[in-house]
């Protein structure tokens, strides 16, 4: 899935939408995932550099994964269209 | 005219209630201040002594006294002429939905003294009054909630029985309630016939996210600035007390699509409820600038100094950008004046 072009998001991982004038606070975390999903990487590269930083399993990955993209969508963080992303 | 001639204007600004359900006043004059810098007066037009903006000295230069709307045209325009007479005004700028009849109708008489302003038509005016704005919206293609006009409690149950609970119950001019069941309609009903007369108005509850668009119109069917803004903090009484700005092309077409259909000239606010499928449900259009107008100047589109440029005959590109993410947050703050400043203004009519 994409970021909405228009999302702005901060080093200290808050997040605004300006078209709708929600804003949400992440953790360095998620301010690192959205940072890579801004600069157009894709799911599989940022999957990749998570395994190589973190001590984490692929399998536990990708269920956090998964529910990362939940919450983006319910945040309507998201562009409706999908590419990408492996 | 030059922005040299802007800077020795004098403006009559009312709507200096900076309360907990403010009036537009102040924060136009500060847009004007932020626009035209030093050298311009303000004159304040209050109704009651204890409107804050009248002792806000760096706001304010003098302000006076003028009658209620209810005292009629007449009155309005001898206070108006003296006030004149001492000031020389060149501009207006009314605040208060109530006032704006009075104004409207005097204008030809104002500029024939030398005080422009920039207002709607008495037809503008009624065509977005709250008792108009279902058959509005039905006959030019905007969402508006369902609506009944009440005059008797009667007509209270009527209505709940079609709208259903909760519902909001509106006053003719100002105030509004949401009511959950019969007995609060009804409270609500009697309350804001007593406070704005009649009609009240109960109209259907739409859920969803609150958004207002202040746009300033040029007459001819477009308009020359537009700025939403969602709000982010509401008041008991249903008032932004933040809120920031937003970018959505649907709202710049909703209000693009207002101007269209009515022409309208001057300041102007909807008031917007996007539901959950987001159609932009229209609630109210107030007939002029709202209370979070210094927004639109903060986030690149100064209305108030833009309405002042157009009354002074300036033909105007209409803004293409603003900046979205600007927030407001409002306060409030203890004044602190005189006994002797209070006294003035309740027996002279001056300060």
């Amino acid at each position: 899935m994409k970021l909405k072009k228009n999302i702005a998001t901060s080093e200290n991982g808050f997040i605004f939408n300006p078209a709708t004038g929600d804003s949400f606070s992440g953790n360095a975390m998620a301010s690192e995932i959205l940072l890579a999903m801004k600069n157009g990487e894709t799911e599989a590269g940022i999957k990749r550099q998570l395994l190589q930083k973190y001590e984490v399993s692929a399998t536990q990955l990708d269920r956090d994964w998964e529910d990362w993209i939940v919450q983006l969508k319910e945040a309507n963080l998201l562009e409706a269209t999908t590419y990408d992303s492996k | 005219m030059t922005a040299n001639n802007y800077s020795q204007l004098c403006i009559g600004v009312t709507g200096l209630n900076a309360n907990d359900n403010p009036g537009p006043g102040v924060a136009v004059i500060r847009a004007l201040k932020e626009g035209l810098g030093a050298g311009f007066r303000i004159i304040g037009l209050s109704y009651e002594s204890l409107e804050p903006g009248i002792y806000m000295r760096d706001m304010v230069d003098k302000t006076y006294t003028i009658p209620y709307p209810t005292e009629g045209t007449a009155a309005l325009f001898e206070r108006l002429t003296y006030i004149h007479d001492r000031e020389q005004l060149n501009f207006i700028i009314p605040n208060f939905d109530a006032e704006l009849h009075n104004f409207i109708k005097l204008a030809p008489q104002l500029q024939q003294i030398g005080i422009r302003t920039f207002l709607p038509s008495i037809e503008q005016l009624m065509i977005r009054d709250k008792v108009n704005l279902y058959d509005f919206g039905k006959k030019n293609g905007f969402y508006i909630p369902a609506d009944h006009k009440l005059y008797s409690t009667d007509d209270v149950q009527k209505a709940t029985e079609e709208l259903g609970f909760p519902v909001v119950v509106k006053g003719k001019f100002y105030e509004a309630y949401i009511a959950h069941n019969k007995e609060a309609a009804i409270k609500a009903f009697n309350q804001l016939a007593l406070t704005w007369g009649y009609p009240v108005i109960a109209q259907q509850y739409i859920k969803g996210t609150e958004i207002n668009i202040a746009a300033l119109g040029d007459g001819d069917g477009n308009n020359i600035s537009i700025v939403p803004m969602r709000k982010l903090y509401i008041t008991d009484k249903g008032k932004a007390w933040a809120g920031v700005t937003i970018e959505d092309t649907a709202l710049i077409a909703l209000a693009d699509q207002f101007a269209k259909a009515t022409k309208w000239r001057g300041g102007y606010e909807l008031e917007i409820m996007r539901d959950a499928d987001d159609r932009l449900f229209i609630l109210e259009i107030n007939p002029r600038f709202p209370a979070w107008i210094y927004l639109t100047a903060a986030a690149g589109q100064n209305q108030p100094l833009a309405l002042v440029k157009m009354a002074s005959g300036e033909k105007l590109s209409r803004f293409e950008e603003y900046q979205a993410g600007k927030l407001f947050i409002r306060h409030s703050w203890d004044q602190v004046v005189d006994i002797t400043d209070f006294q003035r203004i309740s027996a002279l009519g001056e300060l």
